[in-house]
């Protein structure tokens, strides 16, 4: 059986910068920061979370041909991905510190039938949910 | 041909403006300026990049701001209407009408009597925008 997600990738525009951002900005941990040949593989997680990597890739060859780079790209600067949802503790108290940051939200905390919620965009423009949740599933 | 990503870069910081603060007086010279352009300039490129004006996209995202209130709270249409941004119940009713194809009233009748869906509201919030098929332009006369 499957057992979990374990990586996701977040298309970004430029790694340095998003290295910078979820580590300085959003405070996650570097997982793993390699390069071999002209390849940087490049993951972080969420603090004390190394059982979840993301990703942080930038769209190019050899992976993908130039012109679908550059349409993935245009994706991500225009907004229109949305790679998914972050689990917060307390995500009033989470908006304020990331927003004194300088991380852009789309929406304030608010309450949800699952919980509190906001919303913010990372540097690329990539958009998640931040929410405290109070309907966390129990597994089995 | 020049990079076009940061410019796209811009134009979605207009238009995450849009979606933060739509509830404020914005105008076309203020989001113009976040996005660093002339005004004629961007209302084209941001047309070009999103499929709508501004001032449609600033209009959808209010009209689904008040979907939102009207389905999960007990204010009233006009104070709805307050809420997000309009600054008369004619316009904001008119408006609504066009979009949503019923008055904000029967809207909020059918929803409030119904459990809500069980959908995370980020994604309402992504994906239940009016959009271009059921979007009229007031005075363009399309009978629809």
């Amino acid at each position: 059986m499957i057992t979990g997600l374990s990586h996701t990738t977040i298309w970004v525009l430029d790694q340095d910068e998003a290295l910078e951002f979820y580590t300085q900005k959003l405070g996650f941990e570097v997982n793993t920061d390699a390069t071999m040949d002209e390849f940087r593989w490049l993951t972080v997680n969420a603090p004390g979370r190394p059982d979840h990597e993301l990703i942080l890739l930038v769209p190019g060859p050899p992976m993908m041909d130039e012109e679908s780079a550059e349409q993935v790209k245009a994706l991500v600067a225009k907004g229109a991905l949305g790679p998914g949802a972050f689990e917060a503790d307390d995500c009033r108290a989470t908006y304020a510190e990331l927003n004194g940051r300088g991380v852009s939200f789309l929406s304030e905390p608010t309450e949800r039938f699952y919980g509190v919620e906001a919303t913010f965009r990372d540097n690329s423009g990539n958009w998640f949910s931040m929410t405290q949740r109070t309907d966390v599933p129990v597994a089995n | 041909m020049r990079d076009p990503i940061p410019v796209y870069v811009h134009l979605r910081r207009a238009k995450d403006l849009i979606d933060r603060d739509f509830a404020e007086p914005l105008d076309v010279p203020a989001l113009a300026r976040e996005a660093h352009a002339s005004r004629a300039h961007f209302v084209r490129s941001f047309k070009k990049a999103f499929g709508e004006t501004p001032h449609q996209y600033l209009l959808r995202r209010r009209i689904e701001r008040a979907k939102e209130l009207l389905r999960s709270t007990p204010l009233s249409v006009t104070e709805v209407s307050i809420e997000v941004g309009f600054r008369s119940l004619g316009s904001f009713s008119a408006t609504f009408r066009q979009l949503v194809g019923e008055p904000p009233s029967a809207y909020a009748g059918r929803w409030r009597s119904a459990a809500q869906p069980r959908i995370p509201a980020c994604f309402t919030l992504m994906y239940t925008r009016p959009h271009e098929s059921t979007f009229r332009e007031a005075g363009t006369g399309d009978p629809g």
